[in-house]
């Protein structure tokens, strides 16, 4: 993408509040409050990871929303200064550095059913982003449910729309050491599930982890 | 209505629905609904769930990335999160439906057509896909939980090589129409309101044919949409697993 700007952060990971490495394959869910900053690390590149915000206040009611987000930016990917929209038209979080340059919302996660639809009806028992969403959700007290599993994220995927309308998953832009900042806009509920796709090239077909460090 | 007269085969149910108002029906399989945009002016606004369990939806990206496409048209089927095939896109004369526009909340249309309440304008009141959306959804006992990315028939929204999207004010046509077959029971729950990208200053929603029809009897063989990929045919795979399963229960 041409128009893409690199934007490299001046926080440091010494004075973040908490630091978590997530192996491939495992969700991470935790609460950011307003104000505080969330940054993902892709420590060994090529690794995906699909990332649903909740409102803390009210977690069943207002959530990430793909498709207002990208309408109310007028554009397709994610970069910084992309303002992440709620389902209620709300703020939540904007990204205040990236490295990488370009994130996708189109996608969405793979379950094992999808696998079974795109790559073969044998590949259900292979481990998959929505197991990951919904067991997190299934372990927390915020009363989600399937529900509210909702179009996510795809921070450092790269599929690119074209202007004919097609749609494909890319090769990935990320490196290791590469990260993307985002600054929350209101107090919320941060759920990632770090992929553990294997049927095609969004993790470089080797899931790795990623780093999520915080600072207030 | 033209088009819709054409069909060869029984129709079942035929209503025009005018812009800025709300539908649904349990489409059961083997039925298919056209929808027909009577004066080039229509967006129909589109949400798909299993009666039987509404947790089963229309899935935006299991749709897009399964068929390598953003845009829909003849040959592609709408997914479920669930890995099946809902509906299918069987005849369609426009080319390109919507597919990420999503709908207008009541802020954005206050704030681009001005203030036009019940009060003083009547039945003509100014009204948001999320208003009408969440009316319909309601009576089925869904709510905002299930209001998830939508479709927009007869509507486009292209990008351009950096991603910024556009919308096309000539996609569709008077007269233009689209067939989806149910290939599953499926609740249909639409509304016609603008596109929020609709760029037109003006609050003028264009009306809707409804037309049911029975379907051709699906082999899947020689099925258009079955064999439009090779991902389609693994998700009518599963379709056809789910319907044998009511069958039989």
């Amino acid at each position: 993408m041409s128009s893409q700007t690199l934007i490299e952060s001046p926080l440091d990971p010494a004075k973040a509040v908490y630091r978590e490495v997530v192996p491939a394959g495992k969700p991470w869910m935790h609460e950011v409050k307003k104000g505080q900053t969330v940054r993902i690390l892709d420590l060994e590149g090529n690794q995906a990871a699909d990332t649903i915000f909740y409102s803390l206040e009210r977690p069943t009611e207002e959530h990430y929303s793909a498709i207002d987000t990208i309408r109310a930016q007028g554009n397709a990917y994610l970069t910084t200064g992309s303002v992440l929209m709620s389902n209620q038209g709300n703020p939540m979080l904007t990204i205040t550095a990236d490295t990488c340059g370009r994130h996708d919302t189109l996608g969405g996660a793979c379950s094992a059913e999808s696998n079974q639809v795109r790559y073969a009806l044998d590949k259900k028992p292979m481990h998959n982003c929505r197991d990951s969403f919904l067991t997190a959700i299934a372990e927390s007290r915020y009363g989600l449910t399937k529900r509210d599993v909702v179009p996510n994220i795809n921070f450092f995927m790269n599929v690119p729309l074209t202007p004919e309308g097609g749609l494909t998953f890319e090769d990935g832009i990320s490196d290791a050491g590469k990260y993307v900042e985002m600054r929350a806009e209101m107090d919320v509920i941060v759920l990632v599930s770090n992929c553990p796709q294997l049927n095609n090239p969004c993790n470089a077909y080797n899931p790795t982890p990623v780093e999520m460090i915080v600072w207030d | 209505m033209n088009t819709a007269l054409e069909l060869n085969t029984p129709i079942v149910y035929r209503d025009t629905l005018p812009g800025a108002r709300y539908w649904s029906l349990a489409v059961k399989r083997g039925f298919t609904l056209r929808l027909v945009d009577r004066d080039g002016q229509a967006n129909v606004s589109t949400l798909l769930y299993n009666p039987a369990n509404p947790l089963e939806r229309y899935n935006a990206p299991d749709t897009l990335k399964g068929q390598h496409t953003a845009k829909l048209s003849r040959g592609n089927m709408l997914y479920s999160d669930m890995g099946r095939v809902m509906m299918s896109i069987v005849d369609d004369s426009v080319g390109w439906h919507d597919t990420i526009g999503g709908i207008t909340d009541d802020r954005m249309i206050r704030d681009k057509y001005g203030e036009h309440g019940y009060q003083e304008y009547g039945n003509d009141f100014y009204r948001s896909g999320r208003e009408l959306f969440l009316i319909e959804l309601a009576k089925w006992n869904l709510g905002q939980r299930d209001l998830v990315p939508n479709l927009n028939f007869f509507s486009k929204v292209h990008a351009d090589n950096d991603g910024a999207l556009r919308f096309d004010e000539n996609n569709s046509q008077p007269g233009d129409y689209v067939d989806l077959r149910a290939d599953m029971d499926t609740l249909v729950v639409l509304n016609t309101a603008p596109h929020p990208m609709d760029p037109a200053p003006v609050y003028a929603p264009g009306d809707v044919d409804l037309v049911i029809y029975r379907s051709e009897p699906v082999v899947p063989a020689y099925d258009y949409c079955v064999n439009f990929r090779p991902e389609n045919a693994r998700a009518y795979a599963n379709t056809a697993i789910h319907n044998c399963q009511e069958a039989y229960s």
